[in-house]
């Protein structure tokens, strides 16, 4: 017998929580323990009296899955409503990643180069290495680090999906 | 921000009470467990299920001596949360558990995860240590809002005193309301004993959980108009109607009657609708009804009230149902297209989504159903729970037990529990239920153990009722220390054993798909159940064969205490008709098709 795996389509999906103690675990456990896909999670309060959350979560799965991820996650009290962006339709996704590349000689100037290409600002440099601070899409920073594993790439951080509507809606 | 959403918090309405001619609201400092308590009598409870511990003992301090609670010592933390599901399912009230931090939150866990499963409303009470010592690994520590969160509709880590009225008015809020489930309240110690500023009116409420009760119109038109029109339509119902209240039973009754439709219900169900209607199919799923199964494989329109598609009632899910437009009622919108892809989906509450379609149905007439129902009486005429009448010396065969148990008690209309296997099958098969309320068993999470202390709390729930626990005898063994808490509180329960010396579900399975490999599946060193009855001052009885069958359960209603009653059965009989694992609703086993070997893999692996 052979375990069975599924077509998947990826899907971002913005919650709105109250700012309790625990919520990121309950919401992170219910991926867990119903054997959801996380790609990435971001969540900052966005409140002045830091009442209220807005967790972005980045999931694949097929379509029937993301569906029931949409009503499992509506289903919990602290839960005050989830859009999922890419059934709503236009929108804008936003990545912020830092990059550090290490090394000397044309590879540091073509690394520069490239970073001005990609509007990539420096946010540290030595003699021998530049931290890079980028802002875009998952796809763009994906290319950005891979032209940069040619140009000494030695460490990544990326901070996962942040996402909203086009236009006069909110959330 | 410019404005805070709605659903923030709903403006303070300082409403007073009023005494005599004046108004006026009482405010003054408590501690914290004195206002836990205050809490728990404002929202009417009239039973604590709990056991005592360290981190608890303020709370059982101001219980002391308190007589607007009554706190029902259990034997086994266990214990409370199954007697708090049993008095609920029973009553419709919610259950009220109380008990100690660490090994006192840990073994109520099952009870918790059991009434998540079945939707049982429960408010349950943990002491945990002073919150200076969270996450120090002190003495009885457990991380109980960890443990409890994927098996709890909400839970609560309460870290001030003035939280606690407003935190305990939404605990019971939620654990009530839309689906109902368990909700953990876990409190520390210094909580329990710090001051705050209690008042004696309604707390201000956060409105945050407001579930979806009605249908939409549109839906409503819709769900008619395809009920109307069906040629072959089935209702199939499941424990939401029960969950909704007695009313959500006489209305599917009512919109039984004005469609015509045959009815069948899940395990969890049994009791919305009379068992001697003709309309009435029986149970369906695995151990369902032949006309039910067949029914739900033929049918055109599937009308689901109330039930979840659960794997023990689908089978095989791409041979379910194929040719058959569904519709869903639930009031969990993710119920809906979780398992089984419908064509209507109503996010709703059963009663109010009945009345609905009653409303909307009027004064139409259904198309003519008798060729329908011709079918039926073909399947029907199976007699799919036939067993084998004549045994040898007098054998009783447990089917027989709980007919005759049915016969000899239905006119006291009494409340049943119980435990977890073939007997569990038997008693859902063969005692006709027909009101609701009357049938607590554990269906979802399958605990064994449930049906003792189920009963213990129905019995408190409903004074002067029958309420019988139909046991297997290895389940009742799960929770056997719960004998002496009827004694205590003088509760006159009927625990009914149908004792085989196996763990028959087991042994049966082991029979169907492992050779009749008897793994561990023996009831060895069995206790003598009547001197264990008689030590906890309870009544025994001991049944041999069936001549002793009528009389050993009458002198069990007769006696006016706590009975147990060994009833010896058939150590082969197996639970029949059968849909095995990972077969189709079409491929039922019926008994005396003599079936034994092995399964491949995949079937094997769907439990």
């Amino acid at each position: 017998m052979k375990i069975q795996h599924r077509e998947t389509e990826r899907h971002v999906l913005t919650i709105i929580v109250d700012n309790e103690a625990g919520i990121l675990a309950k919401i992170a456990g219910l991926f867990t323990a119903r054997g959801y896909n996380i790609d990435s999670l971001t969540v900052a309060d966005i409140t002045e009296n830091h009442a209220v959350s807005r967790i972005t979560i980045v999931t694949n799965g097929p379509p029937a899955v993301i569906d029931q991820i949409h009503a499992q996650l509506e289903r919990l009290v602290p839960v005050h409503k989830v859009i999922d962006l890419t059934e709503v339709g236009p929108h804008v996704e936003r990545e912020l990643a830092l990059i550090k590349v290490a090394g000397k000689g044309d590879n540091r100037v073509e690394a520069l180069r490239v970073a001005e290409l990609f509007r990539a600002k420096v946010v540290d440099t030595t003699t021998q290495s530049f931290v890079f601070e980028l802002t875009g899409t998952p796809e763009k920073i994906d290319s950005f680090i891979a032209l940069m594993r040619e140009l000494g790439l030695v460490e990544v951080g990326r901070t996962g999906v942040v996402g909203m509507m086009r236009g006069p809606e909110t959330a | 921000m410019a404005t805070m959403p709605g659903w923030f918090f709903e403006e303070p309405r300082p409403e007073r009470r009023v005494r005599g001619k004046k108004e006026f609201i009482v405010a003054e400092e408590k501690s914290g467990a004195a206002i836990l308590v205050e809490s728990l009598v404002k929202q009417g409870v009239e039973f604590v299920f709990g056991y005592p511990g360290g981190a608890v003992l303020p709370i059982y301090d101001e219980l002391f001596a308190d007589t607007r609670l009554r706190h029902i010592l259990v034997r086994h933390e266990a214990g409370a949360a199954h007697a708090a599901e049993g008095y609920a399912r029973s009553t419709g009230k919610p259950g009220v558990v109380l008990v100690t931090s660490g090994p006192g939150a840990t073994n109520a866990i099952t009870g918790i995860a059991d009434a998540f499963m079945d939707s049982i409303p429960l408010v349950v009470i943990t002491g945990q240590v002073a919150t200076n010592l969270i996450g120090t690994d002190a003495f009885q520590e457990a991380d109980t809002i960890g443990l409890t969160r994927h098996c709890t509709k909400h839970n609560y880590l309460v870290k001030d005193p003035a939280e606690l009225a407003a935190t305990i008015d939404e605990a019971f809020q939620i654990a009530t309301s839309g689906r109902p489930g368990p909700v953990v309240v876990d409190i520390p110690k210094n909580v329990q004993v710090a001051v705050a500023t209690w008042q004696d009116g309604p707390v201000q409420r956060r409105m945050r959980y407001v579930p979806q009760m009605a249908g939409s119109a549109d839906e409503i038109a819709q769900a008619v108009e395809m009920i109307a029109r069906a040629e072959r339509p089935i209702l199939y119902t499941g424990g939401g109607v029960i969950n909704s209240g007695p009313r959500a039973a006489e209305l599917l009754r009512r919109f039984q009657k004005l469609t015509g439709a045959p009815l069948t219900s899940t395990l969890m169900g049994l009791g919305a609708f009379p068992a001697d209607h003709p309309d009435w199919l029986g149970m369906l799923g695995m151990h369902g009804t032949y006309e039910a199964n067949l029914a739900m494989n033929q049918c055109d329109v599937m009308v689901n009230i109330g039930a979840r598609f659960d794997d023990r009632v689908t089978g095989r899910l791409d041979a379910f149902s194929p040719n058959s437009e569904k519709i869903h009622i639930d009031i969990d919108r993710s119920s809906i297209n979780k398992v089984i892809p419908v064509d209507l989906g109503i996010v709703g509450d059963c009663a109010t989504v009945l009345d609905q379609l009653i409303q909307a149905w009027g004064s139409r007439k259904g198309a003519d159903l008798s060729e329908w129902k011709a079918r039926i009486e073909g399947w029907r005429a199976k007699e799919s729970l036939a067993y084998p009448q004549q045994r040898e010396g007098g054998e009783i065969m447990p089917q027989r037990a709980i007919e005759r148990l049915h016969a000899l008690t239905k006119d006291k209309e009494p409340v049943i529990t119980t435990e977890v296997g073939q007997h569990q099958m038997w008693a859902a098969q063969y005692f006709g239920f027909d009101k609701p309320n009357k049938w607590l068993t554990s269906g979802g999470l399958g605990t064994m153990g449930y049906g003792l202390p189920a009963a213990i709390g129905a019995q408190l729930g409903n004074p002067g009722r029958l309420v019988i626990d139909i046991a297997g005898e290895a389940s009742i063994q799960m929770n056997i220390q719960e004998l002496g808490t009827a004694t205590q509180f003088r509760l006159p329960v009927k625990v009914f054993i149908l004792n085989n010396e196996y763990m028959g579900m087991v042994r049966q399975w082991q029979e169907l798909t492992y050779e009749s490999r008897y793994s561990n599946s023996y009831s060895d060193s069995l206790p003598d159940f009547v001197r264990l009855a008689e030590s906890y001052g309870w009544k025994g009885i001991r049944i041999h064969d069936e001549s002793e069958l009528d009389a050993g359960i009458m002198e069990m209603i007769a006696h006016d205490g706590p009975v147990m009653v060994d009833c010896q059965v058939s150590k082969e009989a197996n639970c029949f008709p059968m849909i095995p694992s990972g077969a189709a609703h079409t491929e039922m086993l019926l008994y005396g098709d003599m079936v034994a070997g092995t399964m491949d893999d995949e079937a094997k692996a769907l439990v």
